[in-house]
């Protein structure tokens, strides 16, 4: 039985990765039309060094992805310590009004911000795009910031205060040490969900104003090259690293609550 | 300005006596100002525009019209074109269920302790990667003289070509491997919430494996699998690359309708008409489950 089941799990996890790892294989063969056999060579990350396009964009994605990571954690983290322990009539409203972001497709939002956008004169390019990616990235970060509070003791914040701390200086000097590594766990994710998302930029890109992806997206319906795989696979390891990170911070916040 | 003002510092000096409530406002404001902006009104507006003739840009002066709506009875082949989205949906749902469930099951029957973690983790870790890198790496694989026909070759030498790159079959493989992890994840929750004695009292009782996964285990999942269900059809309903990069000329979807409208054809009242129904579908879908979804989150919250 436990093998068997051992067994399932392996062929999910084969037919998890396989594609990854072909394509990721692909960008360190050395034909341009993907031919085989296999030959090593490093020449298309090499010619990604001097990819005006895709370096342009790269920069653009990192850009956004960090400015997401500060906004949205700043702005979720505060509203997640309101939430969680200010008791108010319309708390439950405004918590399910954090869930339209995350659960209407992306297309039907990332329609209705172009045209909102465009009408308003707000427009397009990277400063629309960082609006919409703060936005989607809030409500993982009020979740995983949430999930955090429930682990920090209420007591020691009434203890500082009892001192004759203020409100604010016993949030700073007690919870927060106490809080960072959620915080710091919420903005790896918003950092994540910010270098992964796709169709809310492509709607508000313009044809000089793009991210990765949207680049990638025009290359793959233009005709591919290995090139494409080299930048993929760079674009893969990140996000798999930040996500391995935020898995380790919130087991470590885990850790420390139970303590 | 003084030189000495040791904030907190002096007992004397009375606490700042802000009420609650405005700390509350100011901590909550700027989220949801900012959801407003960025989400609420761009919708509240795709309702206005979806009813004009025109978009109103410039000295356009548009009219309220319902024609926008009415291009699913002027244009027949939309019927099709959504009728195709359902069923997309339904197939990746069903099979990201037949998969998912028993994975589930297998990571927790399979595994224990650090190995069913960093299980869990690897399944979980290509969900929050790069969704559009990951169809593409799926035209590796399913393109002609990709991965697969090499795999099929190397096997059967004579064997046709099994490259199915620019079909539906394509459409479904991409969109499975992009929801799977979702089902595993909200099954596997749900199955950890089971306890374990439940299954020792049916086994002691004479139940068999069969009779203990129906009586016992199913009924006890479903609100897991009808989450996980929830988080993979609307999804895949308003997906758009996946049926353009696998499906190629078949892959017309509702998905890929509504960018045309939105990048090709500039009607942005039809394809906002048209995302607002896609909208309309979502939010049916949510209101009817609910409180199936409420339950599973609150399940998620307690076993975190």
């Amino acid at each position: 039985m436990k093998l068997l089941a051992r067994g399932f799990i392996l062929l999910v996890l084969i037919f998890l990765y396989l594609p990854i790892a072909v394509m990721a294989l692909m960008a360190f063969n050395a034909s341009p039309l993907y031919a085989l056999p296999f030959q090593f060579s490093t020449e298309w990350f090499e010619a990604l060094a001097t990819d005006d396009v895709l370096l342009t964009a790269a920069r653009n994605s990192a850009l956004i992805a960090v400015a997401t990571a500060v906004l949205a954690t700043l702005l979720g983290t505060a509203a997640a310590v309101a939430l969680h322990r200010a008791r108010f009539p319309g708390r439950d409203t405004l918590r399910v009004l954090l869930l339209p972001p995350i659960a209407i497709p992306w297309l039907i939002t990332g329609t209705a911000m172009l045209l909102f956008f465009f009408w308003t004169g707000i427009g397009r390019g990277l400063h629309a795009m960082l609006i919409g990616h703060v936005a989607l990235a809030i409500p993982y970060v009020v979740l995983v910031v949430n999930t955090g509070l429930s682990g920090v003791r209420r007591d020691l914040e009434e203890a500082a205060k009892s001192l004759g701390s203020t409100p604010l200086h016993a949030f700073f000097a007690v919870t927060l040490p106490l809080l960072l590594p959620s915080v710091i766990a919420a903005a790896l994710f918003a950092f994540a969900v910010s270098l992964d998302q796709f169709v809310i930029s492509y709607f508000l890109a313009t044809p000089g104003v793009v991210t990765l992806p949207v680049q990638i997206y025009a290359a793959i319906r233009k005709g591919f090259t290995p090139e494409i795989n080299a930048i993929s696979t760079i674009l893969l390891g990140v996000s798999m690293i930040v996500i391995l990170g935020f898995a380790w911070l919130s087991k470590a916040g885990g850790a420390l609550e139970r303590r | 300005m003084t030189a000495a003002t040791p904030a907190g510092a002096s007992a004397k000096a009375p606490p700042r006596a802000l009420p609650g409530w405005v700390a509350t406002v100011a901590l909550l404001l700027p989220t949801y100002a900012w959801l407003t902006l960025a989400v609420f009104l761009p919708l509240c507006a795709m309702l206005l525009f979806s009813v004009l003739t025109k978009a109103p840009f410039g000295n356009v002066h548009p009219q309220l019209t319902t024609a926008n709506y009415m291009v699913f009875v002027r244009q027949p082949y939309l019927l099709d074109v959504a009728w195709t989205s359902l069923k997309l949906g339904f197939l990746t749902t069903a099979l990201c269920a037949l998969i998912g469930l028993p994975a589930a099951m297998a990571l927790k029957l399979g595994a224990s302790g650090r190995l069913r973690s960093v299980l869990f983790l690897l399944i979980i870790l290509p969900f929050w990667t790069n969704g559009l890198v990951r169809i593409f790496s799926w035209t590796m694989v399913l393109r002609e003289d990709g991965f697969l026909d090499m795999a099929v070759h190397a096997i059967i030498p004579s064997a046709p070509s099994a490259g199915i790159l620019f079909s539906q079959s394509a459409i479904v493989i991409g969109l499975v491997h992009g929801y799977l992890p979702y089902m595993i994840l909200t099954c596997f929750i749900s199955l950890l919430a089971i306890d374990d004695s439940l299954i020792e009292a049916a086994r002691s009782l004479g139940a068999r494996w069969p009779v203990i996964f129906l009586r016992v285990i199913l009924p006890l999942v479903v609100p897991g699998l009808v989450s996980g269900a929830i988080l993979t059809f609307v999804p895949v309903i308003g997906s758009f690359m996946e049926p353009r990069i696998l499906g190629g000329r078949v892959g017309v979807t509702m998905g890929t309708v509504i960018e045309d409208q939105f990048t090709a054809a500039f009607n942005w009242p039809r394809g906002a008409a048209l995302s607002f129904t896609m909208l309309a579908v979502v939010l049916a879908i949510f209101a009817t489950f609910s409180g199936v979804l409420r339950q599973s989150a609150a399940r998620a919250d307690a076993s975190s």
